[in-house]
């Protein structure tokens, strides 16, 4: 019985890496870019829900909908001031400048919001659910986090293969020069990826805070890293590859952390990274990309 | 025997058929040509015959050697050396690092001998310098030679390429677009090198070119191709006069 | 033309003379009492961040690829020599037999490592090696600080659980206890033997960078696929250079670990690696000479200027980002090298008009 709420715990926090994975897949794909401040997002996100709530009294629906806003503006931000201008530099080049705006942000929540972790208020109030006479019992984040990636998961694959901007999206993804051919704008594009990708972040952080409350300026490193391994394990650029990924990384880290050691739980999940490159780079449901010559 | 010889080689992309049953047999010390309108998949065939892409069907024979399928790495140990339509070289080393880097796996000492500085290092670094030096003077490169390899004007890039690939002491040279970007004395000029460097290196060349002039001034037999496959080949002056060509080539 | 052959040797002799002059300096100053003791606590860690921001260099600016395993292998190196110190510190009294062995050991360590990880993400796109490296590092982390040795008259003990798991007999030692890291380690690192290292980890990376084998390397990092197409072996140069990178930075971490009296794992955290990135960007990527300089300066800055500490990481960030877009876009690059330029022709023309007009090339 243990094990069986073990494995719903997994599949839940999965879920929860799988809407973080998303972003990155998203990014990755038309970008060509490791975002790595995407996981300082999901910090930000929860960091502006917490203050709405508790210092300003606010909804905690409003709350939810004021960080989406908040983390889409910042996503667009970051692209246009720090990687726009790399547009055409070295992929060292930006990957040095993402790992600087991630850093940064680390430290600015460091000086904005304090040193001292805060304890996140669950904004989810969904009953408990009950199983074999409560000897399973389901907590509301853990179903929430659940519902709420699917529906994501089912949204975001009918705007990309649905919509005329979703198709764009596509497009660039494939490729740059031809979509700017087409009469695709490019760079409009790439912000509106960051924006779905950096909202999506927001709503992320909202169910990691609900179920793991504590809150501080490097809560979202971890999760970051982590669902970069989801995403690529699930094949990179692929939505449903994202969700696949990320409960196959969140069962892991439960069930490692339960029946193995718990210190040893975030080196396993990294270990799985590493057997996966070694054996399928291109994850599960991923294509390999061609360099052209 | 013919030095490089391919069968019926092919390859496709998704379901385009970018190359098929293309076959050729060039003799040692020739000077083929290789033309057909943009993307008839001439490109395609170098990257095919050096290993960067992996070909879906037929074989290539380098000397009485399968080369099919091998790594680039293997292929160029095996004596293929190419230069890059878009020209690729590297650019933050200096002209003579770039030729050195050719003359890599025929000078040879160990890791450690460099970082300790052994005997064997300098004396290594110091052929290889005369060498270097010597390839570099035969492409009127020598004044340049410790100039970035950025820095140069674009016909010398195009000349460093080329000594760089001779550096790596290949059995056949591919050249691919090698007087694109070039003026007409420029090209003049490389016609020159290109027949000097069959005559006093033993080199047998195959070249992609659309500057007719160059073509016809020194190959000696041409293929065409179109849509990725053989329109004709034979001496460059029959195939030039071929009507089928002049359509390919000028369309209707 | 001979002169401009010598161009790479000679910017290396520069920096050996600089740095010798340094440290003579340096030593002067200590032996005179005329160093503050902070300075001179701070010694050994700018020696230490010194090596390790060099070898960065190598992976970053040679090879052209991230690691952010930096910590990671140092980690390795301080452990296993940590290790082997405490083991024979009783057997082998005389440090200067003792130092060495750790420091090859610590070295080798973390370069079996280096390649270990090297061999499936080497041949993957750069940012996988990247996220790889930091994994790599966290793993590295994670395990020591869960990590339980000890040793009685029956030998070994390993445990990954708990000090009690170990089942020491009474006269049975703790060398690594788990979070609590290991105490006891003999304080061998002096400034002299870190300064000798610096040295020889300059020798190293100078030599190797002007060699076969590492123009062979910056041809990868130039461009890959003609360097495939003169016959490159891309994993090998790849290997040899991650390995050697390893290698330093488990040097570095022997220097560090018998620094002090006590080491903990999470000391070789996420932070370091980044801060040892700062060092070579600020530096210069691809300049030996600037990460010593920019290692030296950032690891003191922060002691000199107490009030600044709290925006210490956000300053890091900031080097980080504005580095990259100064020196990778072309616009804004164009417009330093312009003013540059005309800052640069003011001062000669200014030099000029002081001395003679000789000027005008």
């Amino acid at each position: 019985m243990a094990f069986l709420e073990n494995l719903i715990n997994g599949i839940s926090l999965g879920s929860i890496y799988a809407v973080i994975a998303l972003g990155y897949t998203l990014v990755y794909g038309i970008a060509k870019m490791l975002n790595f401040a995407h996981g300082d997002v999901i910090m930000v996100g929860g960091y502006v829900v917490f203050n709405a709530i508790v210092k300003a009294n606010l909804n905690p629906w409003v709350s939810v909908a004021l960080a989406v806003v908040a983390c889409t503006v910042l996503g667009i931000t970051i692209e246009k001031v720090a990687y726009k201008p790399l547009r055409k530099a070295s992929s060292l080049s930006v990957l040095i400048t993402a790992i600087g705006v991630s850093y940064f942000l680390q430290n600015m929540a460091l000086l904005v919001f304090g040193e001292k972790p805060v304890t996140f208020t669950s904004v989810i109030d969904i009953p408990k659910i009950s199983l074999f006479d409560g000897k399973v019992v389901i907590k509301g984040e853990t179903t929430a986090a659940i519902i709420a990636s699917i529906l994501i998961v089912i949204g975001l694959s009918l705007f990309v293969n649905h919509t005329q901007k979703g198709r764009a999206m596509l497009a660039v993804s494939e490729d740059k020069d031809a979509a700017q051919l087409m009469g695709i704008n490019v760079n409009s594009t790439i912000s509106l990826t960051f924006a779905i990708g950096s909202g999506l972040a927001a709503i992320a952080g909202v169910l990691l805070c609900s179920s793991y409350p504590i809150l501080s300026n490097t809560t979202g490193a971890m999760p970051g890293i982590k669902a970069f391994v989801a995403a690529v394990l699930g094949g990179i650029g692929s939505i449903p590859g994202a969700m696949i990924g990320g409960i196959t990384i969140g069962v892991i880290e439960i069930l490692g952390r339960a029946y193995i050691s718990p210190q040893l739980a975030d080196a396993i999940v990294f270990a799985v990274l590493i057997l996966v490159l070694m054996v399928k780079p291109t994850g599960i449901l991923g294509k390999k990309i061609n360099e052209k010559v | 025997m013919a030095l490089l010889e391919v069968k019926k080689l092919g390859i496709s992309f998704g379901g385009l058929r970018a190359v098929d049953e293309f076959s050729i047999k060039i003799e040692k010390g020739e000077l083929y040509g290789l033309i057909g309108p943009n993307g008839a998949g001439k490109t395609t065939i170098f990257n095919l015959l050096t290993g960067v892409y992996k070909p879906t069907d037929g074989s290539i024979i380098l000397d009485g050697e399968d080369i099919t399928g091998k790594s680039t790495i293997q292929i160029n140990h095996a004596g293929i050396a190419r230069t890059f339509q878009n020209i690729r070289l590297f650019h933050n080393l200096s002209v003579i690092d770039n030729v050195k880097v050719g003359l890599h796996n025929h000078y040879k000492y160990s890791a450690g001998t460099g970082v300790f500085r052994l005997p064997k290092f300098f004396r290594t670094e110091k052929e290889m310098n005369k060498k270097a030096l010597e390839l570099l003077r035969v492409f009127d490169l020598e004044g340049e030679a410790y100039l970035p390899a950025s820095g140069l004007p674009y016909g010398k890039q195009r000349k460093l390429e080329i000594a760089r690939a001779l550096a790596t002491q290949p059995k056949l040279l591919l050249l691919d677009e090698p007087a694109a970007g070039m003026n007409p004395n420029e090209t003049a000029e490389l016609m020159n090198t290109i027949r000097f460097v069959r005559d006093n290196f033993d080199m047998t060349v195959l070249l992609i070119e659309h500057d007719m002039s160059l073509v016809s001034g020194i190959c000696e037999r041409l293929s065409v191709l179109n849509f990725g496959q053989l329109l004709c080949q034979g001496e460059t002056s029959e195939v030039l006069s071929n009507p089928e060509v002049i359509t390919a080539y000028l369309g209707e | 033309m001979k002169k401009k052959l010598n161009v790479q040797t000679r910017k290396s002799f520069v920096t050996y003379a600089l740095l010798l002059i340094v440290i003579i300096a340096v030593e002067i100053m200590v032996n005179t009492g005329n160093i503050s003791s902070m300075l001179q606590g701070l010694l050994v860690p700018i020696c230490v961040y010194a090596i390790l921001a060099v070898s960065l260099n190598l992976t970053v600016g040679i090879l052209g690829e991230l690691s952010l395993g930096q910590a990671g292998f140092m980690c390795i190196g301080a452990y296993s020599s940590a290790i082997f110190s405490n083991l024979v510190k009783d057997s082998i009294t005389e440090p200067m037999i003792r130092f060495p062995l750790a420091i090859i050991i610590g070295g080798i360590c973390a370069a079996v490592f280096g390649i270990i990880i090297g061999i499936p993400v080497l041949r993957l796109r750069g940012d996988y090696l990247a996220i790889v490296t930091l994994a790599f590092g966290e793993i590295i982390k994670n395990v020591f600080a869960a990590l339980y040795i000890g040793y009685d008259s029956a030998g070994l003990h390993i445990s990954l659980k708990s000090q009690g798991d170990l089942n020491l007999a009474s006269d049975g030692k703790m060398i690594i206890n788990g979070a609590l890291g290991i105490s006891g380690t003999p304080n061998d690192s002096t400034f002299e033997i870190a300064a000798v290292i610096l040295f020889i980890t300059l020798i190293i990376s100078y030599n190797f960078i002007n060699s076969r084998t590492g123009r062979a390397v910056m041809s990868i990092r130039d461009n890959r696929i003609a360097a495939e197409s003169v016959g490159i072996n891309i994993t090998k140069y790849k290997l040899i250079t991650f390995g050697l990178t390893a290698f330093l930075a488990g040097v570095a971490g022997v220097l560090y670990s018998h620094n002090f009296y006590s080491l903990q794992a999470s000391k070789f955290d996420y932070n370091l690696s980044i801060l040892v990135l700062v060092f070579v960007v600020l530096g210069g990527i691809g300049s030996v000479r600037g990460s010593v300089i920019a290692a030296a300066v950032l690891t003191m800055l922060p002691e000199y200027l107490r009030s600044i500490n709290k925006y210490r990481m956000l300053f890091y960030a900031v080097i980080l980002i504005v580095m990259m877009i100064c020196t990778s876009n072309a616009t804004v690059r164009n417009f330093f090298v312009r003013n540059f330029e005309k800052l640069k022709g003011l001062i000669i023309k200014k030099k000029s008009a002081g001395e003679t007009a000789k000027e005008g090339e």
